[in-house]
């Protein structure tokens, strides 16, 4: 059995960042991410890569935006507040259609908001991460465990599709030590990268990274193109799934929602209630297809997140509002305790089957 | 039969879009001769700004990423720590550089980068129709400072060169002009040492170039050269400001 190693989650990203192959990191300290950048400035300059620490957010995607175009791998991490700051640079990169991998370890907001554990950035992540018409790949991971292996993933998946992918955590699991097994790492995949701005060197002509298309038609085409490879991506939605094929009442929760309403389903199994977990893994692609078949069968939902009420419009959606949804959010930081969520998941027990 | 003048390899063949009079066309064959000669097309890497020189990364004839407003010295920065051997320059103007992209200006600066800038300052935003620049000098108009600008108001200008020279991590910056035939061959030197600082890894290099823009000021060309000798010389003087390179 391969050995584990004690680390915190954000530490946890920083490794694997490095066993990915990710060299350039650009970075910007705010709290509860700074182990992040902290692990890198540490470790980079012994591997012979970069660890720079920027003026701004926005200059770190900026040189994250520079570093990728010109064929690394490269990184930046943040929180909440820096990631508002990090939207144009994000809405550059997939215009220009570069890979990058970003975090967020999200605190309480709006504004400067708290530095307690929070889920209210998932709007931001799955929606209006920046202007015009793009999405990131957004995975959750819910162990430090996750963290690891989702970030390895990231790159390979940013490579492969020429997108950003972003790692979505939450203060807790940022801070959180559990042991890691940190062999699993085998084979990182790679891609080749001929649009890379290397230089000619004399042996191909000029690469330009762009994201200006002033003729419309051109922009409607690209965007389109763009979409489609969405679609393809969209086929890799990916869900977690908990005793969900008796259950009658279906809990979707992500990250650390996720393990409070395993404890919650457990109880709840213990009362008689059949209840299951839908986590899902990717938050964009929204596993909507897992929703769909779920609500064949359960009679009512119950969503736990820690904002006012965010990924419960994809739960909806996904299954056109055909059952009851039971928002048990928390919000500013505060986590939804385990009474809470049996309360909902009894509450959604109690809905007549339709 | 001799060719004594040609394009130089380093510029595409392209119509430019910059408008009849404009001084920024000079300025791009400048950095070409210069690539040109010192034999980087191969290696070198430019990144462009928004505002009227958005397009530099179709005219030069190597490879180009066009950057987010003000951004161009951030991306310059990753490019250039991801390939370090690879000669990285951007090419901005004054609203660019000077106004929404001073902090990542400043600090590309301060870091010492080994990136070279060529910094076009014609006291104006072009591109978006003749606006207040932060170089806009007291009592000039424009569409936003329509009374002229105004100290008390709209403050003063930035002198980008004069800052720069304050930062440590500045190796070199001087500040041009492209009103004559002395001085377009003056700010041809100023940008070949710029980018031969550069290549001998001696850090942050930056050529502030005085430029003119006829259309927004409202000049035909020629008097626009005028304009700039009589205005903006005075209020930017020419010159070194700061060559750590010389004494290295």
């Amino acid at each position: 059995m391969a050995e584990k190693v004690l680390m915190k989650g954000n530490e946890a990203i920083a490794e694997a960042a490095i066993m990915a192959g990710c060299r350039h990191f650009f970075g910007y300290p705010i709290t509860p991410q700074t182990e992040l950048a902290a692990f890198m400035s540490k470790r980079l300059p012994k591997l012979g890569g970069t660890y720079l620490q920027a003026e701004s957010e926005v200059a770190a995607i900026n040189m994250v935006y520079g570093a990728s175009a010109a064929g690394v791998r490269a990184m930046t991490s943040s929180s909440s507040p820096g990631l508002s700051l990090k939207s144009e640079g994000l809405s550059y990169l997939a215009g220009s259609d570069l890979p990058a991998v970003v975090v967020n370890i999200q605190r309480g907001g709006p504004g400067l908001g708290g530095i307690r554990p929070s889920q209210a950035d998932y709007f931001h992540a799955t929606r209006s991460t920046g202007h015009g018409d793009f999405h990131l790949i957004v995975l959750a991971p819910n162990t430090v465990q996750e963290m690891f292996d989702l970030t390895i993933e990231a790159f390979e998946l940013a490579d492969k599709y020429r997108v950003t992918a972003m790692i979505l955590g939450d203060g807790m699991l940022g801070q959180v030590m559990e042991p890691v097994d940190i062999s699993r790492a085998g084979n990182v995949k790679t891609f080749p990268k001929e649009w890379a701005l290397t230089g000619t060197q004399g042996k191909r002509s000029k690469n330009i990274v762009n994201s200006l298309y002033l003729e419309a038609e051109e922009l409607e085409m690209l965007n389109l193109k763009r979409y489609e490879k969405y679609a393809e991506v969209g086929k890799s939605a990916r869900t977690d799934n908990y005793l969900t094929e008796d259950a009658d009442v279906i809990v979707v929760a992500y990250g650390i929602c996720a393990r409070i309403a395993k404890n919650a389903i457990n109880e709840a199994r213990k009362n008689g209630v059949k209840a299951g977990l839908i986590r899902p893994v990717t938050l964009w692609p929204f596993p909507k297809e897992q929703m769909k078949a779920a609500a064949a069968t359960a009679k009512a939902f119950v969503v736990v997140e820690m904002s006012m009420g965010q990924m419960v419009e994809d739960v909806e959606l996904s299954i056109r509002c055909s059952r009851p949804v039971i928002l048990c959010n928390r919000t500013g930081g505060m986590v939804p305790t385990n009474e809470a969520v049996i309360s909902a998941i009894m509450e959604a027990d109690r809905t007549e089957r339709s | 039969m001799t060719i004594v003048y040609e394009r130089p390899k380093a510029l595409t063949d392209t119509v430019t879009h910059y408008c009849p009079g404009c001084t920024h066309g000079i300025i791009h064959r400048l950095v070409a001769e210069v690539i040109d000669e010192l034999g980087i097309e191969d290696h070198c890497v430019g990144v462009a700004p928004v505002g009227c020189a958005v397009f530099a990364y179709n005219y030069f004839e190597c490879d180009m990423a066009q950057a987010a407003h003000g951004r161009a010295p951030a991306v310059a920065t990753g490019i250039k720590r991801a390939n370090p051997a690879n000669i990285v320059f951007t090419y901005q103007g004054d609203g660019d550089l000077a106004a929404i992209g001073t902090a990542e200006t400043v600090h590309a600066a301060a870091r010492g980068e080994n990136i070279t800038i060529v910094f076009v300052n014609n006291a104006i935003y072009g591109m978006t129709g003749g606006q207040m620049a932060p170089t806009t000098m007291p009592g000039q108009i424009t569409q936003t400072s329509p009374y002229g600008r105004d100290p008390k108001l709209a403050g003063y200008p930035i002198k980008v060169c004069e800052m720069l020279a304050k930062v440590d991590g500045t190796t070199y910056a001087e500040r041009v002009s492209v009103d004559s035939v002395k001085s377009v061959k003056n700010a041809k030197r100023a940008i070949k040492k710029a980018f031969e600082y550069q290549i001998a890894g001696k850090g942050f290099s930056i050529v502030e170039v005085l430029s003119t823009c006829s259309t927004n000021w409202g000049l035909e060309p020629v008097e626009a050269l005028e304009w700039l000798r009589k205005n903006m010389i005075p209020y930017y003087p020419l010159g070194v400001y700061k060559d750590k390179g010389a004494s290295e």
